[in-house]
């Protein structure tokens, strides 16, 4: 896999051009200075101050001698000096910036406060004073830029380390008594050694650039040495009237500075730590199926149905399907939970029903219907209008879709104000009304402030209040409960319901907790690997599963009854993989009922007393006895 | 036999008007063989006693104590009183090293001492059976494995210290329903077969109620009720354990309207309330019944002791008669 993805790399036209970069510097390098050392050393006093010509493509110096083949053999010493001074910074960096994970906690702080000061210093200005220092010369030059280079390699690596240091892992470490010098080597170093390579090549880079403004300077490599700062420097002063022997050593520099900068750039996309920048092209939220076309016939809303999903697949790109012919009907005013485990498709089914798919995502669906609207047939404007009146969406973590700037009221009103056109006036008044009605005390007060200073509980009563502003439909609920305590869980909860009863809006309830369906929800659906398994009223389906991953899945979870001297019913495996399903059920590799059909035939959902579920051999003596109830 | 007790153990963070009591004058004792269940919603401090024990928080003030002696945050401890005391994580994505085999990891955890590289290999492998994981995986990485998985490693490099306490800090609060199941089953499989002292963290109550033997209960920083964990639970004494057993989710189906059996949230432990610190909460204070100023004025842990399950309360035998409707 990583092989492939350097290859893959290889072939963006960034990745090419540094390949070739780097391979060119490579090549003047190493064969540079064998090959042109003579032209580039020999005097040759018939030839002096020439222009460019076809012996010499970029004139000759002073003394004679070819400018491009100085140029080429001052490669390897001009890059050489670099890499040598990057060397210094890094290995200094690194062991100043390591030394806080072996020292105690106040020689630690010590160092760190150092490092900070030393990095505030002007990198340039300290690199001429040293390189004075020094002695000025080549080397007092290396010294100088790789002394230069150590601040801001220490302070990197400290925070890197300080980061690492904190883990989990480390704690464990420490727990286990391993020694400070056995964390540093066998924990932190591997856990940042990636950023500080792709640093490194980067600082390599602008080291180049800085030496060559040393030499330029009369501060780095003294004749009769030369790099292309020294070249730079020659050539300038007849920039008037051969300005390309100036040029052509500035130009080998800027090339080999890009050049190194690419190659940083280049490992930095395939290790990871860059986000691509490029933006995607833009894909259509939902594709239309080929078959979806009889919406038009069916225009009339029935008028007690708020959601009509048949066979609805998302697809991501490589093959992967997590959700796999879903089909889902919500009645006006109904609560409707979905339970399954990680992976089981049930919150992009849920953002599939509000139009909120990552943009890679494909979907089709042999009927996707919102209050009668086929919504692939809508437009993004009337999908924007229709949705977000009419369908509201309450994520897990309320912190991360409320906007930390903005007051908690201005983001309640400018529902109001987008989809209502409400004044800003009304809006205002309307979303204090909306927090008072989820129950935030002084919520007028509440409106002014900020998400930050509102705990867990009430910025999901905030999410909720936003929903309530437009009268909705139909109320999506993704894990809305999870991140809070159970104390403040029930409040929420009881709010849900409550939002039922007044407004008579259904709520798709999607949660990992049997438990929460079972107190909200009148119908659960169960899914696992991106399918409905079983589904029915939360009463008979809890109680008497007729799939045996419900059975499961139920008798798994410890609630205040189950006996403490019996363990706990357990799944073995683990789910399939959503871009290689078997053949047949898809829980069969798992479920202790399976039997030889189970592999060969997937299983659809069948009617049974009660329930409906997509096994052959359900859980159904147990359930004989149940007269055949309602089935939706 | 080996007893863990924490005596009087406060924990503070910061300084000024940063300064945060984490944890307030805990009192709690486990012995071997024996789990004690430790229960309490966002900043009850139930993980600040995890890092105390473990010392990787040192201790304010007060003492915790193995076998009777003190021991002292992680600088101060041996390497032997390190290994006696081995804790489990919470977030096995977290607390495995990414760029060490799991072998490695166990290895890295054994007792110290003179063992062949094959004997190193025998006794991981020896682990890593006993958490039900095959020993030939020993040389892969943790992001070949899945949670539960990870979780078992996890164990196993803390079982490989040979420890005398283990503390299990929300152990399955970050996997799958049926992966919980599993990995409750081997922990209690484990501990019955090799008879640790185990503090057992959780804010699930069902959780702690099917591991536990003892069980206490935190609210901000503080124990406010503990007792048999069978006893606490079928009779709870304090109105904010009352509240959490009320609070627990079951398959039962319910009526409409949901019972709320306590209104608002955890408070800023930044800002403490005076008094009970449950007060402002409470479904039998002065919120509901005014006349109860002394909520309000005293501390309800000075006479904890002489009260049942030692429950921080001063009206524990009021709150017992008047437990909320719907559990």
């Amino acid at each position: 896999m990583q092989r492939s993805s350097w290859l893959r790399a290889l072939r963006t036209p960034t990745g090419a051009a540094t390949a070739l970069g780097m391979l060119l510097l490579l090549v003047l390098a190493v064969v540079g200075p064998p090959l042109m050392r003579d032209a580039a050393t020999t005097f040759n006093t018939s030839a002096i101050r020439q222009g460019p010509s076809g012996a010499h493509w970029l004139g000759t110096d002073a003394l004679g001698r070819d400018v491009l083949a100085r140029i080429v053999v001052a490669t390897r010493l001009s890059i050489g000096l670099a890499l040598v001074s990057t060397l210094i910074g890094v290995v200094g960096g690194v062991l100043l910036g390591a030394l806080p994970v072996v020292l105690g906690r106040r020689a630690g702080r010590a160092v760190r406060a150092f490092v900070d000061v030393a990095v505030a210093f002007p990198g340039l200005l300290v690199a001429l004073s040293l390189a004075v220092v020094f002695g000025v010369g080549a080397r007092g030059a290396v010294l100088a830029l790789g002394l230069t280079a150590v601040p801001s390699f220490a302070r990197l690596t400290a925070n890197l380390a300080a980061g690492v240091a904190e883990a989990d892992y480390v704690s464990a470490a420490r727990l286990a008594g391993a020694s400070r010098g056995r964390i540093l080597v066998r924990h932190v170093l591997p856990n940042i050694g990636e950023p500080l390579v792709i640093n490194a090549t980067i600082g390599a880079g602008s080291a180049l650039l800085a030496f060559a403004g040393l030499s330029f300077l009369g501060l780095g490599v003294q004749p009769p040495g030369y790099d292309w700062g020294r070249l730079l420097n020659e050539g300038l002063n007849r920039i008037y009237d051969a300005p390309v022997a100036a040029l052509g050593p500035g130009v080998a520099v800027v090339l080999a500075g890009v050049a190194f900068s690419l190659f940083g750039e280049t490992v930095a996309q395939v290790v990871g730590l860059r986000t691509d920048s490029r933006v995607k092209g833009a894909v259509p939220r939902l594709a239309l199926a080929g078959e979806a076309q009889d919406g038009a016939v069916r225009a009339a809303p029935r008028d007690d149905l708020v959601l009509d999903v048949e066979d609805l697949t998302v697809a991501f790109p490589g093959g992967s399907t997590p959700v796999a012919g879903v089909s889902l009907r919500i009645h006006r005013g109904e609560m409707v939970g979905v339970v399954g485990e990680s992976g089981s498709g049930k919150s992009l089914t849920a953002l599939a029903v509000a139009g909120l798919l990552p943009p890679q995502a494909t979907m089709s669906a042999r009927r996707a219907e919102f209050l009668g609207h086929d919504v692939r047939a809508l437009d993004d404007r009337e999908r924007r209008s229709l949705l977000g009146t009419s369908l509201a969406m309450v994520f897990q973590d309320p912190m991360s879709s409320l906007n930390p700037a903005l007051r908690v009221g201005r983001q309640v009103a400018e529902v109001a104000e987008v989809h209502l056109g409400a004044s800003r006036a009304t809006a205002a008044g309307d979303a204090v009304a909306k927090l008072a009605e989820v129950r935030i005390a002084a919520p007028a007060l509440r409106a002014q402030q900020h998400p930050h200073q509102f705990s867990g509980g009430m910025r999901q009563r905030v999410m909720i209040a936003m929903g309530l502003v437009a009268q909705p439909r139909l109320l999506v609920a993704d894990e809305p409960t999870t991140a809070l305590d159970v104390t403040v869980q029930r409040q929420v909860l009881a709010l849900l319901r409550r939002v039922r009863d007044e407004h008579g809006a259904a709520v798709l309830l999607i949660s990992h907790d049997v438990g929460v369906i079972a107190e909200l929800c009148e119908r659960v659906v169960v899914m696992y690997a991106g399918r409905v398994v079983e589904e029915g009223p939360v009463a008979d389906v809890l109680a008497r599963p007729a799939h045996p991953y419900t059975r499961a899945l139920v008798e798994s979870v410890p609630d205040m009854t189950t006996p403490r001297t019996r363990p706990l019913v357990t799944i073995t495996g683990r789910p399939p993989d959503p871009s290689a399903r078997p053949d047949g059920c898809p829980f069969a590799p798992r479920c202790p009922r399976a039997q030889a059909r189970c592999t060969q035939e997937d299983p659809p959902l069948m009617a049974m007393p009660g329930t409906r579920a997509a096994c052959w051999f359900p859980h159904l003596d147990e359930r004989a006895a149940l007269a055949a109830g309602p089935v939706a | 036999m080996t007893t863990l007790e924490l005596e009087q153990v406060t924990v503070e963070f910061g300084r000024g008007a940063r300064r945060l009591v984490a944890v307030r004058a805990v009192d709690l004792a486990v012995g071997s063989g024996t789990v004690l269940g430790l229960v309490g919603e966002s900043a009850s401090g139930k993980s600040t006693v995890a890092k105390a024990v473990t010392g990787l928080v040192p201790v304010t003030s007060g003492r915790v104590l193995l076998d009777g002696q003190p021991l002292g945050d992680l600088r101060r401890r041996s390497r032997a009183q390190r290994r006696r005391v081995q804790m489990v994580f919470q977030d096995p994505y977290a607390s495995l090293d990414p760029r060490m085999s799991i072998g490695d990891s166990v290895a890295e955890a054994l007792p110290q001492g003179r063992r062949s590289r094959s004997a190193a290999r025998g006794e991981v492998a020896e682990l890593l059976g006993l958490v039900g994981l095959d020993a030939d995986r020993a040389q892969q990485l943790p992001g070949n494995l899945s949670g539960g998985q990870r979780q078992r490693v996890a164990l196993a490099r803390a079982l490989a210290a040979r420890p005398d306490v283990l503390v299990a800090d929300e152990v399955t609060s970050a996997l799958d329903v049926s992966v919980q199941g599993a990995i409750l089953n081997l922990l209690r499989e484990l501990q019955e077969r090799l008879g640790f002292a185990t503090l057992f963290i959780s804010h699930n109550l069902a959780v702690v109620r099917y591991v536990s033997d003892e069980l206490a209960v935190m609210y901000l920083g503080r124990v406010v009720e503990q007792g048999r964990c069978e006893d606490v639970l079928s009779a709870p004494s304090h109105p904010y354990t009352q509240a959490l057993v009320a609070a627990v989710p079951t398959t039962q189906p319910r009526s409409s309207p949901l019972p709320v059996p306590v209104e608002g949230d955890v408070p800023d432990p930044h800002d403490q309330p005076p008094g009970c610190a449950f007060h402002p909460r409470c479904q039998v204070g002065p919120r509901a019944l005014p006349e109860r100023t002394v909520c309000v004025t005293t501390d309800p842990q000075v006479q904890a002791a002489s009260r049942r399950h030692a429950a921080a309360c001063h009206f524990a035998a009021v709150a017992q008669e008047a437990a909320p409707a719907g559990r």
